[in-house]
């Protein structure tokens, strides 16, 4: 685990080590940040990128720290989408706003089906997921006057945030939200997974018999991580709405919560970062391989997703870990010297 | 057996059934504070089964379970290791990805309901890590506290089952075949554990071993088809006529 060496007092050594750990933290954001300022004709995509991010961070708290296995993850990153499309267009354009209520009314949907399903496992709970997920694919295509059906949700118009900053073609305001917002969630999730409550998460992922014999209540522990989950995912869909100002039946199909599971796993489930790499390989794959053929691109990462799958227990993750501590060892021999 | 001491755990009638199969019938069991009491009968007399009945992972039909003088048999399984009531298991049922350290920690955690609480939870992280680390010190097992579980002996996670019910602070310590499973080499290192355990706990325990039980427990029931045929002194009932009937296959009942 990632935090085991971070109960040891920072002194000589150790202080080192702490920094240089701290500076791996800082990267992913810095890259976030450089990219805005060099990469300006790429924003658009940068975006999806950090959307997707919090979404397979989402993902990563229930299936791979809690071990809850769904299909139906696309469910929430829907209705969250659906939930500040349709205010937008109905109600108010205000973007924060629109993103804390999607935010809420999708932890509540979270919270409602945990309760319902939480209580079975495996290949049950897998179909439960599926079944929600179909239903509030099903009801979005045929409430046509309100989520536009088939056609998808259009006709959205957002205020500037803050009253300030315009959601304008190029994408500057988009970009910065979605980063200030997956940061949050970001702080939230490394916290909620290094408790004692995300402890005993991964405790009920490898034994629930253990748990409940050390008082556990397993199934209320399951509900909360999956409002959690659930509201971070609808955090993302909103996310989602207002960086392509447009929601599509699309972001409620089974290939979405095919493809953010997909991302997760390249990237490493139980880690965080897993997310960031998974993701991005994805995204970056996609883009370049789809410009020399446009099916290319599924190949690739189907190829990839095997080869992680058979060669590297814990992702592409195992290999940034082992890059890290190639470079520690480095680091540590030259100070010696 | 001190009469007039107020029983910690107290068992009216405790009754099961699993379809036409009596598992339980009519049991009554009292533990005083203290008390090493043996639990033994036959394959298939329902030990286990008791041993479930108690900690709520079955439901019984009927009957009454008091801990401390409060009736228990409503609680949830957790709640009920939350008033005292603990268990070991017979097949280990440990967190094998963890360390040894961590697993105990994490029950440190939850007997101190750190779950909810997630403010200051670095602090009480690594209070639950050192105190962990004494546990493991008492029991013998500091030298792997590093160690991932899946990587531990048979035997020592024999012991690490135990530490993990002694740092949830139990009144009342279920143990199910603490030697099961642990060469007869190893055996030892469990005999001194039980030995060393808190005075205070009242412990029953299920064990095949009958070297073992006679030498912990100053009080043995044997159990029968689900029904207590006997409870005695261990002198007493290695010469009961019925209880070695039941042991060589002669039905009495």
């Amino acid at each position: 685990m990632m935090a085991t060496s971070e109960h040891s007092a920072p002194t000589g050594a150790a202080g080192l080590r702490n920094r240089f750990q701290t500076a791996w933290h800082v990267l992913p954001w810095l890259v976030a940040i450089v990219f805005f300022f060099v990469a300006s004709g790429y924003l658009s995509l940068g975006t999806q990128i950090m959307i997707w991010i919090l979404f397979a961070i989402s993902l990563d708290l229930a299936l791979g720290y809690a071990g809850i296995v769904t299909l139906g993850h696309a469910a929430f990153f829907g209705f969250g989408a659906y939930v500040a499309g349709i205010l937008t267009v109905r109600a108010t354009g205000d973007p924060l706003i629109g993103l804390l209520v999607a935010t809420a009314l999708t932890g509540l949907l979270g919270f409602v089906t945990g309760i319902l399903t939480l209580h079975t496992k495996g290949v049950t709970f897998l179909m439960l997921t599926l079944a929600i997920l179909s239903m509030i694919y099903e009801y979005a295509n045929r409430a046509k006057a309100l989520t536009g059906g088939d056609d998808g949700l259009q006709g959205m118009s957002l205020d500037p945030l803050f009253g300030r900053f315009e959601f304008n073609i190029f994408g500057h305001t988009a970009y910065i939200y979605t980063l200030v917002v997956l940061f949050l969630w970001f702080l939230i999730a490394w916290r909620v997974v290094h408790s004692p409550f995300g402890r005993s998460l991964d405790g009920i992922r490898q034994n629930p018999r253990r748990m409940r014999a050390i008082g556990t209540p397993v199934w209320l522990r399951l509900v909360a991580i999956y409002t959690l989950s659930a509201a971070m995912a609808g955090s993302a869909g909103a996310l989602q709405a207002y960086a392509t100002r447009f929601v599509g039946l699309s972001v409620l199909s089974l290939f979405t919560s095919g493809i953010v599971a997909v991302t997760l796993i390249l990237g490493g489930t139980k880690r965080i970062y897993g997310a960031f790499i998974g993701v991005t390989i994805y995204f970056l794959v996609q883009d370049y391989t789809a410009k020399i053929d446009p099916h290319l691109w599924e190949f690739v990462i189907g190829g990839l997703l095997i080869a992680v799958v058979l060669f590297l227990e814990g992702g592409l993750m195992s290999l940034v870990d082992s890059a890290r501590n190639g470079l520690a060892r480095l680091f540590k021999r030259s100070n010696r010297t | 057996m001190n009469d007039a001491a107020e029983p910690i755990l107290s068992v009216r009638g405790l009754c099961k059934k699993f379809g036409a199969l009596t598992v339980a019938q009519s049991v009554d069991l009292n533990l005083e504070s203290g008390a090493r009491v043996g639990l033994i009968g036959p394959n298939g007399a329902g030990k286990t089964t008791l041993v479930n009945l108690l900690t709520g992972v079955v439901s019984a039909d009927a009957g009454s379970i008091l801990l401390g003088g409060e009736a228990i048999d409503k609680l949830k399984p957790e709640d009920r290791v939350h008033r005292g009531l603990v268990r070991t298991h017979q097949i280990n049922t440990l967190l094998v990805e963890n360390s040894v350290r961590d697993n105990v920690a994490i029950a440190i955690a939850e007997r101190e309901r750190y779950a909810w609480r997630g403010l200051r939870f670095t602090r009480q992280w690594r209070a639950c890590l050192e105190e962990a680390e004494e546990r493991l010190h008492e029991i013998g097992l500091a030298r792997e506290a590093d160690r991932e579980v899946r990587h531990l002996p048979y035997g020592e996670q024999r012991l690490l089952e135990i530490a993990i019910a002694l740092a949830l602070k139990p009144q009342v310590l279920l143990l199910d075949e603490p030697g099961a499973g642990v060469p007869s080499t190893e055996a030892h290192i469990i005999h001194e554990v039980l030995d060393r355990l808190p005075s205070a706990i009242a412990i029953l325990i299920i064990e095949h071993d009958m070297d073992l039980v006679f030498r912990f427990a100053h009080e043995i029931i044997v159990l029968v088809q689900g029904m207590v045929l006997t409870r005695d002194v261990p002198e007493k009932i290695a010469a009961d006529p019925k209880v070695r009937a039941v042991y060589l296959g002669k039905c009495v009942l």
